[in-house]
């Protein structure tokens, strides 16, 4: 393998042996500085009269956090709960936050996305507009935006702007929504949709085996409405609907200090976590807006013109040829849109509102003074959803990938 | 588009050919000469032409029903997305400039910018900008706490950037080569003199051993060059010389920190404002460019464990969020270093924003290299060159022009992210501007929004300024593949 010379200059120039050295070099240099850093870090610690261990994590939390779902979902009491329970309520704030961001983010990038190769001018410009102003400004400024000048600005306590008459308002403590009150029977209403969208997958593996064999088309998309919101909805008000909805409650009479929205009725989603929200889904919205115009214009022409030229209606040529040729394109740096949003949401620090680097590498980590741990623990969570994306974006890859003949 | 009547005209020669003599007078229905040439339609030309394509066309199909509900919402639409805009941008005129208070002659402070309800002159309703407001905190927005008597140095440092850059950026200048280099070597070192005030206590030792080492190194390399030293111990010396440069190069940026210049050192914690931003940003630009490239390159290497360790590298930290690093760099940094040594805390944010936006740029150069032909790697291998050489010479500069969009996404987002070093407590551009609206002495209920949209300009003039020069270059190199 190394050839006849076995001197050690020939040994040297071996790219073989080089590398093997190169390597090891690196990786004594590695394992020296990681060694140093431990051996820094220990007698820091020693130094301040501190220990490693996790032990806190049982330990009761002594502070109040802004009701939000995790502490709904964690029925968070102050001098109750451990910090697992506020580790916990880290996590789902700063998950609901970035999955109502997702979703918000989706609906208004690939409108804004497809408006922005639109043959009209007004749509054009107006998702131009919007795409530079709102990518060319950072994401804590606009969330500052809309927390201190648009939801601090809203009226005071015992005023409301109302949204929708008895049913939504907002004001400075927060945006009044219905809550739903689930009763026994909802149970039967949620597995008829179970049900319906099974029964609609059964009918549109008929149609689609119908189709293959005779030719003739059903009007899927039609029927399946059909079934998901029929079935649904008479199950519910045969079973004498047994959902019901506690409106918010305003009451401008009486002593003034109980005046303003009463708790206990209809739900609440505080001024961080719209501006939270808001913000997020805005910004990330306009990089999807630009990802979707990119997809659809990285489907040829030709594409297009050959169906037509088949004679393929427009809006089946968009759904069985553009689109999913776009989709290729698309939804890998979507993916990473949405991870951004997910990372990007822990910005929410900036203005309290209750997510994973506020509450636990925050509020605790000033309590508990355990750096290392916690913002290791910190660091984990989103670890954790990357590394899930980035597999679930190598099986979509391979999925899709294009097969070359 | 029934109406249009498209007549192609064939060729006169072919058609004379073609038919027969007897058939021109006997059948009328044969036409023998080319139809008239119509004027095009309306919907074509012109400025109707102009409006019904980039209007009216998405707005008149009414063939079939959904096609009618479609343009029925298309056009209630744009006329309600015209309205938005148009109330929009005048009201942000109307806030900025129209309306807007402009001095503050009397000196009145906040009741120049009260409404009568709220004490001042301003008639009710009045909701706009206030300018004095932000003349009075100009420069603290700009320059933070710098003492007032130096911001000349802060200045000069501006001036020299911008008039190096521009050099550069100017095509028909000479010597540009020349001042780029000077911009990346000697311009950071005299910034950092500039805004600091220099004189570090660095012991002449330190200095005196760095040159001593430099130039055994360098006469290593030379005994090298000259044939003294064989075989593989060649190629090592001349290694030895090129360090020994480099650490000759870090013992005089020593000895110039070292210098009393009989400049008033300025703590980095008197730094504020947009040099805060600035300094991040374009430390961090001009440092993880070089770490990225490097990064990428370990990642696609054929050694497994550079390749592991880069990988692991750049994953994690791609895969946290800025704020976390940043937290980690303020909190656990200290506990990393031996006792005694403290960074300052900018120093802190600028290693946190470097790491994290290498990574990026990393992952940007890896597109970049796996787009290039497998061809020219091994042309490059076959013409004899080493894989540094193959790399300088032929693949980053392909794979770097590749890229360019990239690379400035990637520094946009730097800028932007910049904005996050307030919330460890630095004041940067945004941070700083925050922190004066908490100042009562000019507390109106206009203040933020004043404050947010000079921020927001600012921001936006930076960053839209650098992706229209990556355009532009883009097209200059016009090398992107696109067909």
């Amino acid at each position: 393998m190394f050839g006849r010379d076995r001197s050690l200059t020939s040994l040297l120039n071996d790219t073989f042996i080089r590398g093997i050295l190169f390597q090891a070099l690196i990786a004594i240099g590695l394992l020296l500085s990681i060694n140093w850093l431990a051996d820094n870090t220990l007698s820091n610690l020693a130094n301040q009269g501190k220990t490693l261990g996790f032990d806190f994590l049982t330990r009761t939390a002594g502070f109040q956090i802004s009701p939000t779902l995790g502490t709904w979902m964690l029925d968070y009491k102050v001098g109750k709960s451990t910090y697992t329970d506020v580790y916990l309520i880290g996590i789902i704030n700063t998950f609901i936050v970035a999955l109502l961001g997702i979703l918000a983010a989706t609906v208004i990038g690939f409108t804004v996305g497809i408006m922005r190769l639109s043959d009209n001018l007004v749509f054009r410009w107006f998702s131009s507009f919007y795409v530079e102003v709102v990518r060319n400004v950072p994401l804590l400024l606009q969330l500052f935006f809309w927390y201190f000048a648009v939801l601090r600005a809203m009226p005071s306590k015992r005023e409301k702007l109302e949204l929708v008459e008895g049913v939504a308002g907002l004001n400075i403590t927060g945006l009044y929504l219905p809550a739903p009150i689930v009763s026994d029977g909802f149970v039967y209403s949620f597995l008829s949709l179970i049900g319906a969208v099974a029964i609609t997958f059964l009918v549109r593996r008929y149609a689609l085996k119908r189709q293959a064999e005779t030719g003739q088309i059903l009007p899927m998309f039609w029927i399946g409405l059909g079934i998901i919101i029929i079935l649904p909805v008479l199950v519910h008000y045969l079973n004498g609907s047994p959902l019901d909805w506690s409106l918010p409650e305003f009451k401008d009479t009486g002593p003034k200090l109980r005046q303003g929205y009463q708790s206990g009725a209809g739900m609440v989603l505080v001024p961080e976590m719209l501006a939270v929200w808001l913000a997020l889904s805005l910004y990330t919205a306009a990089f999807i807006a630009e990802i979707v115009r990119a997809g659809i214009l990285a489907v040829s022409r030709g594409q297009t013109e050959a169906a037509y030229a088949l004679g393929v209606r427009p809006n089946i040529t968009l759904r069985l040829v553009v689109i999913p040729q776009a989709l290729r394109v698309i939804i890998p740096p979507l993916t990473s849109q949405y991870l951004n949003l997910t990372k990007n949401s822990s910005l929410a620090v900036a203005i309290a509102y209750p997510e994973l680097v506020s509450v636990f590498a925050g509020t605790a980590l000033n309590q508990v003074g355990k750096e290392v741990e916690m913002i290791f623990m910190m660091m984990m969570v989103y670890l954790t959803f990357s590394l899930m994306t980035a597999a679930f974006m190598n099986w979509f890859n391979s999925r899709v990938k294009l097969v070359e003949r | 588009m029934t109406r249009k009547i498209i007549k192609a005209a064939p060729k006169k020669t072919t058609m004379k050919k073609a038919i027969p003599s007897d058939i021109d007078t006997q059948a009328g229905y044969v036409r023998i000469e080319d139809a008239p040439l119509l004027p095009p339609p309306p919907s074509e030309v012109g400025v109707t032409g102009w409006l019904y394509k980039n209007i009216f066309a998405s707005m008149s199909d009414f063939g079939s029903i959904p096609a009618a509900l479609k343009s029925v919402f298309v056009a209630v639409s744009t006329l309600f997305i015209l309205y938005f805009l148009i109330t929009q941008i005048s009201g942000l005129l109307d806030f900025a400039i129209f309306s807007a208070v402009w001095s503050d002659p009397e000196g009145l402070k906040r009741q120049a910018c009260w409404t009568v309800e709220q004490g001042g002159a301003l008639p009710n309703g009045w909701h706009a900008a206030c300018w004095p407001f932000i003349e009075a905190k100009a420069k603290f927005i700009f320059y933070g706490a710098y003492p007032n008597d130096d911001l000349w140095r802060v200045n000069l440092t501006y001036a020299l950037g911008g008039f190096m850059l521009a050099w550069v950026m100017i095509e028909r200048l000479p010597y540009r080569k020349i001042v780029g280099i000077l911009l990346l070597t000697v311009y950071p070192v005299m910034a950092t003199v500039l805004l600091t005030g220099g004189a570090f206590s660095i012991s002449t030792g330190t200095i005196g051993g760095a040159t001593i080492l430099g130039l055994a190194l360098i006469t290593i390399g030379r005994l090298g060059k000259a044939g003294y030293v064989s075989g593989a111990f060649g190629d090592l010396a001349l290694v030895a010389g090129v360090c020994g440069w480099l650490v000759i190069l870090f013992a005089a940026v020593l000895a110039v920190f070292a210098i009393d210049f009989d400049l008033e050192a300025i703590d980095t914690r008197d730094w504020g404002g947009l040099l805060i931003t600035l300094v991040v940003a374009i430390t961090g630009i001009v440092a993880s460019l070089p770490l990225g490239i490097l990064l990428a390159l370990g990642r696609r290497s054929e050694m497994p464990v550079a390749r592991f360790l880069c990988t692991v590298f750049i994953e994690f930290w791609r895969g946290v969020p800025l704020i976390t690093v940043l937290f980690m760099a303020s909190v656990m940094l200290p506990l990393f270093m031996p006792e005694g040594v403290n960074f300052d805390m900018l120093l802190r944010a600028l290693i946190g924003v470097t790491l994290f936006s290498a990574a990026y740029m990393a992952e940007v150069v890896r597109g970049g290299l796996q787009a290039i032909d497998k061809g020219q790697y091994e042309g490059a291998d076959a013409v004899g060159l080493s894989y540094w050489q193959s790399m300088r010479l032929i693949i980053l500069p392909q794979a770097l022009t590749h890229v360019i969009p990239g690379i400035v996404n990637t520094f946009i987002g730097l800028f932007k992210d910049t904005a996050l070093v307030s919330i460890v407590g630095i004041f940067d551009l945004l941070g700083a501007a925050q922190s004066t609206l908490a100042d009562a002495a000019w507390s109106t209920p206009v203040q933020g929004l004043t404050g947010y949209l000079v921020v927001a300009v600012i921001f936006f003039v930076f960053c839209f300024g650098m992706s229209r020069y990556s355009m532009f270059m883009e097209r200059k190199l016009n090398r992107s593949h696109k067909s």
